[in-house]
């Protein structure tokens, strides 16, 4: 299956990933490689086979809901790119 | 001796009978690292204080007695594992600056045992790739010829190896990241049951098939790090809950009664005839060793690849949406609003490979096309699983090449994703059926790549694995083979 360059503009938009024109061609073409390689799934018959989500199909754990964390605030504000007064700080989202 | 040339076990003697101190073992190799990574390129990172000091601990431990069998073992980490403090890129632009002001489980269990962290290792971008090329700090060489690719994505931590630049290293595997490169370097590497080792700190890419795993010079080296490694961590959901056998200690010289078989759908004709030859070859080691070899089938492997490339950047593309430029990361130049921010950012912060694996998972996950992609995927993986599981009642270890062919140049795949995907072929099965998968040296091709085969066992018979790749590495001297540098 081919994919076309609106779809591709498309689903960059959505993952919030810019297309560059000149890009625009290769991306399209290699992509639509990569979904014929994956078309081949549809020569098997997979009507009764339970999906598999999990590598060993073990449930998932519970836990008691306790707070083990302290108050790390500043460690967890040292790798952001701005923040100010012990916040996050982002460009006015509001007009 | 240079002690940069001994295994981790040998290691381990010299460290006890105090004929060298954990700070001059790890000088060794820092001094070794300088001199030879510049032209490898296999650490981003290099922990110059951080490795004396915990050399220095270790010595303290040795001198009082109270070692563990990693107490002063130099060792590269993957730059995946989040190490407190210290840089964690991913081999990413997105997080060059990234300090995590947290330990992953991995780290912190090889600090608890004494071993000396040297640093980090370079790796394809946030692991996606088969040949190390992605990495936004540049290739890594391969030391049995700098011209051609270590594999990937833990092409730092297989290269390092080859190189003499550690004694052990950990990489990750979601596709084959360990075993691959460690085919193509001459190594030994091995992938645990999904679960074995938890993931807690270790970068996500796709969480349902990613797993961490150490690679080593041989299978005894390989059981001790597995030992510090394996069991059940709280802050992984998905971590097993089984008791850790004695991987040392259940290493064997002998294979009597020992069960392999050969699937031969990983006989295809494409095969290079030299791995064919070389596999040939191991067989007749085996049976020597006592074990019997039998022909079995696993009918849907060739679904494994498509299933895999539907699977993988679905996870990744929502694993990848967290890197947003606000909490933590690359944040673009003077963004004019928020949406400006977020697009530029993971524009500029993502390479190529990145992006179109997020698209692709993206596209796969869009509304109307869930069905038809992720969850027919699903039900492919199950198929995938039940081969596996079918072979297991009549064989107890399969035997595979790990690779279609041996180290190929650098830059010859770069253009073209689907030929670089085919790289993976005999590998992701086992990631998708969650099994132990373990890669070791078997044979050189004429120009004198390194050749690696492929064991696989069932769920949690990591030791089984790590049992047969012994006795043949004592039956053999592939293992022992090293590059010029």
């Amino acid at each position: 299956m081919s994919i076309t360059a609106e779809t591709v503009k498309h689903v960059a938009n959505l993952a919030r990933l810019k297309v560059d024109e000149s890009g625009l061609p290769a991306l399209v073409r290699q992509l639509s490689d990569i979904l014929g390689l994956v078309e081949q799934l549809n020569e098997l018959d997979t009507g009764n086979v339970v999906p598999m989500s999990h590598a060993l199909d073990q449930p998932m754990p519970e836990r008691a809901d306790e707070v083990t964390n302290s108050n790390r605030r500043e460690a967890m504000l040292a790798n952001a790119p701005d923040t100010s007064q012990g916040y996050f700080r982002v460009p006015k989202i509001i007009e | 001796m240079d002690p940069t040339q001994s295994t981790l076990v040998q290691a381990q003697g010299l460290l006890r009978t105090r004929q060298i101190s954990a700070v001059e073992l790890t000088q060794a190799f820092l001094e070794r690292i300088d001199r030879i990574n510049p032209v490898i390129n296999a650490y981003i990172t290099v922990d110059h204080d951080g490795a004396l000091e915990a050399a220095r601990a270790a010595d303290r431990c040795l001198r009082a007695g109270n070692a563990t069998p990693l107490t002063g073992i130099p060792i590269g980490v993957k730059d995946l594992f989040c190490t407190e403090n210290v840089r964690t890129t991913c081999g990413s632009r997105m997080l060059a600056n990234f300090r995590p002001p947290y330990e992953s489980t991995v780290t912190r269990r090889l600090k608890e045992a004494g071993a000396v962290i040297l640093g980090k290792t370079n790796m394809d971008e946030f692991a996606m790739g088969s040949s190390n090329e992605t990495s936004f700090f540049g290739p890594v060489r391969n030391p049995w010829d700098i011209g051609r690719i270590p594999g990937g994505s833990s092409g730092g931590s297989a290269a390092a190896l080859a190189a003499h630049l550690a004694l052990a290293t950990i990489g990750s595997d979601t596709g084959g990241s360990i075993r691959q490169p460690a085919a193509l370097t001459g190594i030994s590497g091995l992938k645990p049951t999904y679960g074995r080792i938890s993931r807690y700190g270790m970068i996500a890419f796709a969480s349902s098939l990613d797993q961490a795993g150490p690679l080593a010079r041989d299978a005894a080296d390989i059981a001790v790090v597995l030992q510090i490694l394996a069991g059940h961590d709280p802050m992984d959901s998905t971590s097993i809950e089984a008791d850790v056998p004695d991987y040392f200690n259940t290493l064997a010289n002998r294979l009597d009664g020992l069960r392999i078989g050969i699937p031969e759908e990983y006989h295809p004709d494409g095969l290079d005839p030299e791995i064919r030859c070389a596999l040939k070859e191991a067989e007749r080691v085996l049976l020597d060793l006592g074990a019997s070899i039998i022909p079995v089938s696993l009918p849907h492997t060739r679904y494994a690849i498509p299933t895999y490339y539907i699977i993988a950047p679905a996870e990744a593309s929502s694993n990848l949406a967290r890197y947003d430029g606000i909490r933590f990361g690359y944040r673009c130049q003077e963004p004019k609003d928020l949406n400006d921010l977020y697009t530029r950012t993971r524009s500029e912060g993502f390479g190529p490979e990145v992006r179109r694996r997020i698209m692709l998972g993206t596209y796969v996950l869009s509304s109307g096309y869930y069905d038809a992609y992720y969850r027919k995927a699903q039900k492919v993986r199950r198929l995938i699983a039940q081969d596996f599981h079918q072979a297991f009642e009549a064989v107890d270890l399969l035997l595979t090449p790990t690779t279609p062919g041996t180290a190929f140049p650098l830059g010859e795949r770069v253009d073209d994703p689907v030929a670089m995907y085919l790289s993976d072929i005999f590998t992701i099965n086992v990631n998708l059926a969650g099994l132990p998968g373990m890669s070791i040296p078997c044979g050189v091709d004429q120009r004198g790549l390194p050749i690696g085969m492929q064991m696989i066992a069932p769920v949690l018979k990591e030791e089984r694995v790590l049992a047969t790749a012994h006795a043949f590495q004592c039956a053999t001297s592939w293992h022992q083979r090293q590059p010029e540098l």
